[in-house]
């Protein structure tokens, strides 16, 4: 039986206490909201209105120079991504795409300051959303897969499961926010007031042909439904597995654990893909991938095999579940090898084949990406694939406690920042900036994480021993 | 020693020992053909005689005697090329991905569903190959210095990576197909009668003695082979898809289509193992090894595979709408209404709608409907290339230009053809080949085995 102790608690408030702080000061200082009108965001806006004029210089000399770059970003994207409005082309589109010629409103620009500390908390809410959500789906396909070897780490995955109404909590505030336009919240551009009206200044046609799908009433319908069938998918099978161990007919308990799991798997199937839509596909409204959600859901698998890895470390260190052996430990990296490299061919299925066919509609958004966040985004890239590939990539690594632990860190701060350049350049734009906020609101929900998922683990005895497939699990070797 | 969990449904049933499994894999080989094996046979043959004759045809002519035409300028070419690629999937990923996951029921039927894939990369790799028109000149798709001046391959082109995806895999495929078979061979030999026999089995095995130092270098080239293999695996139906997916036209530059082709491929290959084991495992009396258990899980397989491509399919649909791009949204409301609509709902009924039935054990534990339900699903997925390809070419942005495509005689003649030569070789196979890998079921017998496992339930443990 695990016991969380006095200390880790402690540890646990503490880095809420940070994340509170760091929450807070980054809507009292970060230029959020309608007070900070005069301070940062006048400074900031000052910054881009000599830029955009020096870049326009820029821009001018470039063509006279006939420079064969600025000749390929330019002059398709001034050509038919602001002067046509026929196909999906944003007429108002809320981030910059040009490399050159700063076309952003003053309007743009507040939006993207009060979105920051909005985008912070989607960042850090998502990661850790999916933290959880992958754990669940994990858990669900070892039932469904009949697998024997996971058992013996059962517990931790559905301990991490039951962290996700968290985070869907934090998630239902953006939202309703948003649609309240409380705060200078604009994450979701679509929620922006008058968008879909072609009365109002601040019609967008293309945005207003999705009304059917990017609707409040219907937006905020489904966030319910996600949290009840995530939340409550996880809540029924660890009930149902700690119900295990009282039950007589286990085989028959296991078996209706395989159809429950199924019948998720299939919940999950469709609501991870449009989760990702809603929440971060629609933040660049007009832009649209068909591999997103698949996209989405490899990221946050990842994320969550690493999770779970580090927390089975963290307890075998501690002395606890001394069943699960080296073989489970390696078994459990080659997960985090092999996703990752999955992660990594959907990354780059998407990216060639946009890159590739290079359509104005659809390449605006590495555009974004390439263009403001390039050091970034080439940076996460590099964490999520280099990183896992050539530190587990052998069998000895994934034995060692010391790769494992290291190849993890590497691989979590690059999810992390997979999710940040998912969801700031369409919120936030150029003005963007990682710092102690970032950091500290990741503490703070590393703090909730910690304090939800430990209690949990406290609650039930860590191993299923009723479980048919424990013995087997026990044994397991390779 | 390995412990499995007694809940788990044992993978050989009968009272076997090793013996006996040696004798039953090796009885096909060691009998003479039945009648109704050559009547099959000659069918097949003259199927594969009637597409040479239309392949010399093409080859003489020129590839207007198909019924392409200035829109549709791919049709059945490159669905039937698509679609056999697909088929040759399911092999090594029941060889290679299987094995990584250690599904120990692949080891009835991977050897099977290893010479199927080998055999259906051949029959597609003649498609590329009889659409170049001057066959004569195909080593120019590879990147070979030659006199003729600065002709160099376009590295650009996803048609060349498809040149080096497929010539890898089948290589890949072949040599770990090759690997698996030398014990087994090794045996057929040991226990040959006839001289000439022995002597080509002998040659077959390479000397194989099974000695330790044998297994174990055996065993580090499987690992090897299985490492390499599952990535190829994956890498084969994404270049193909990229064959479209790098395009600009509508319906086929889509972002989920290398993801969504290989699930599709897993999908029409286990359906196409799951027609040839439903016949093999009658006919050579293997029921006790490739067991009904084997054919729920292909079952489930197919209905996992099937369910991803219909997710990909809805997701197609629903992001056309949702991109507000005309031409997306009209590609595919063309698809489902327009003059192909019956290929489109063929599609959907036979790639989405009918693997759902496998949801109930009472279905996916029926042989027949098993069976009929792999043919549905290989039609559906004929269906879907030629859904994807003529359905997106043949109302272009020109509407003057639109129109449809009707195939010739010497297309369907193509397509027939290579049923027949596919067939002809898996024929071939069945009898001189060990048809399941008895070496490594061997490995299996005392963990898996019916009545190890009522041993060891009584002994309790």
């Amino acid at each position: 039986m695990f016991e969380f102790t006095g200390k880790l608690k402690n540890l646990s408030i503490i880095l809420m206490l940070i994340g509170v702080i760091s929450v807070a000061g980054s809507f009292m200082f970060n230029g959020g909201g309608h007070h900070e009108e005069g301070g940062h965001g006048e400074e900031a806006h000052t910054e881009h209105a000599k830029e955009g004029h020096h870049e326009e210089t820029g821009h001018d000399e470039a063509h006279a120079s006939h420079d064969p770059n600025a000749h390929y970003y330019e002059t398709p994207i001034e050509r038919d991504y602001h002067k046509t409005s026929s196909r999906a082309t944003p007429d108002n589109n809320h981030f910059d795409v040009t490399n050159g010629a700063s076309t952003l409103t003053d309007e743009q620009i507040h939006h993207q300051i009060g979105n920051k500390p909005w985008a912070n908390l989607l960042v850090n809410t998502f990661f850790f959303l999916a933290i959880g959500l992958g754990a669940m789906f994990f858990m669900a396909v070892q039932y469904a897969a009949q697998a024997g070897w996971t058992v013996v780490v059962l517990r931790v995955m559905e301990a991490m499961a039951s962290f996700m109404w968290v985070p869907m909590i934090v998630m239902l505030i953006l939202i309703v926010t948003g649609m309240g336009h409380v705060g200078g919240n604009h994450l979701w551009h679509w929620m922006a007031e008058g968008i879909m009206d072609p009365t109002s200044p601040h019609y967008d046609s293309i945005i207003a042909g999705k009304e059917g799908y990017l609707n409040n009433p219907f937006y905020l319908g489904r966030t319910v439904v996600y949290f009840i069938g995530w939340v409550g998918a996880a809540f029924m099978l660890r009930k149902m597995s700690i119900g295990m161990e009282t039950t007589n007919d286990t085989a028959a308990q296991w078996k209706k654990m395989r159809n429950f799991s199924a019948g998720f798997l299939v919940f999950f199937a469709v609501t991870s893909s449009m989760m990702a839509w809603d929440y971060i596909m629609s933040i660049d409204t007009h832009w649209f991938s068909t591999l997103f959600g698949w996209y989405i859901f490899a990221g946050m698998f990842v994320t969550a095999l690493t999770v779970l890895t580090l927390i089975v470390l963290y307890l075998k260190n501690k002395g606890y579940m001394p069943e699960v052996n080296h073989s489970h430990i390696q078994d459990l990296g080659k997960f985090m090898f092999a996703f990752s490299v999955f992660w990594t061919y959907l990354w780059f299925s998407q990216f060639m084949l946009i890159w590739y066919s290079n359509i104005p509609e659809e390449v605006t958004y590495y555009m974004a990406r390439w263009g403001e966040y390039k050091g970034l985004f080439l940076t996460m890239v590099a964490l999520n694939f280099v990183f896992p590939i050539l530190i587990l990539m052998s069998r000895d690594s994934k034995r060692n406690y010391g790769f494992l632990i290291t190849a993890g860190a590497i691989m979590l701060i690059g999810h992390w920042l997979d999710v940040f350049i998912l969801i700031t350049p369409g919120s936030v734009g150029g003005q963007w900036s990682i710092g102690l906020t970032h950091i500290g609101t990741f503490l703070g929900f590393a703090g909730l994480f910690i304090f939800v998922v430990f209690k949990a683990l406290a609650k039930a005895p860590l191993m299923p021993t009723k479980h048919p497939m424990y013995v087997e699990s026990k044994h397991h070797h390779i | 020693m390995h412990y499995e969990a007694p809940i788990r449904e044992p993978l050989i049933n009968g009272d076997k020992s090793y013996h006996d499994i040696t004798v039953d894999v090796a009885a096909p080989v060691e009998s003479k053909a039945p009648r109704s094996w050559w009547i099959v046979f000659s069918l097949a043959l003259i199927a594969f005689l009637w597409g040479i004759g239309c392949i010399l045809y093409t080859i003489g002519v020129g590839i207007g005697t198909w019924g392409l035409n200035k829109t549709v300028g791919w049709a059945w070419d490159i669905t039937n090329f698509v679609w056999w690629v697909g088929i040759g999937h399911a092999g090594t990923l029941i060889s290679a991905v299987l094995l990584l996951f250690r599904q120990k029921w692949r080891m009835s039927i991977n050897r099977s569903a290893e010479a199927m894939t080998i055999f259906s990369v051949i029959q597609a790799a003649l498609f590329p190959g009889i659409h170049m028109g001057r066959i004569w000149l195909a080593y120019f798709v590879f990147p070979i210095p030659n006199q003729f001046g600065s002709l160099w391959v376009n590295f650009n082109s996803p048609l060349l990576w498809d040149v080096f995806a497929i010539s890898t895999y089948f290589s890949v495929s072949v040599v770990f197909w090759y690997v698996g078979l030398i014990p087994d061979f090794a045996m057929i030999r040991d226990r040959a009668v006839r001289p000439v026999t022995k002597h080509i089995y002998k040659i077959l095995s390479f000397g194989w003695g099974g000695k330790a130092k044998h297994w174990q270098r055996f065993e580090e080239v499987s690992l090897v082979l299985a490492g390499l293999a599952t990535p190829l695996v994956l890498s084969v139906h994404t270049i193909v898809s990229m064959d479209f997916a790098t395009s600009v036209i509508p319906g086929w530059h889509t972002t989920i289509f290398p993801p969504y082709f290989v699930a599709g491929a897993i999908f029409s290959g286990f359906a196409m193992v799951n027609t040839l084991l439903i016949i093999v495992r009658k006919v050579f009396k293997m029921e006790d090894y490739i067991t009904l258990g084997h054919i729920e899980m292909m079952n489930i397989i197919i209905m996992l595979t099937g369910s991803i491509v219909g997710v990909a399919y809805i997701t197609e649909l629903f992001i056309a709408w949702y991109s507000g791009v005309e031409y997306e949204q009209y590609a595919f409301l063309n698809r489902a209404t327009g003059p192909y609509w019956w290929a489109y709902w063929s599609m959907m009924t036979c790639n989405v709608f009918s693997p759902q039935f496998m949801w109930f054990k009472k279905l996916r534990t029926s042989l027949i409907f098993s069976f009929v339900i792999s043919i549905v699903v290989n039609i559906g997925m004929w269906f879907e290339r030629f859904v994807i390809i003529v359905t997106s070419l043949h109302r272009d942005y020109l509407p003057s230009s639109w129109t449809k495509f009707s195939p010739s005689f010497v297309d369907i003649g193509i397509f027939i053809g290579t049923i027949g030569f596919f067939f002809v070789l898996f024929l071939l196979y069945a009898r001189s080949f060990p048809v399941i890998a008895q070496a490594e079921l061997k490995t299996i017998l005392k963990s898996s085995g019916e009545n190890y496992k009522k041993l060891h339930d009584k002994d309790g443990h």
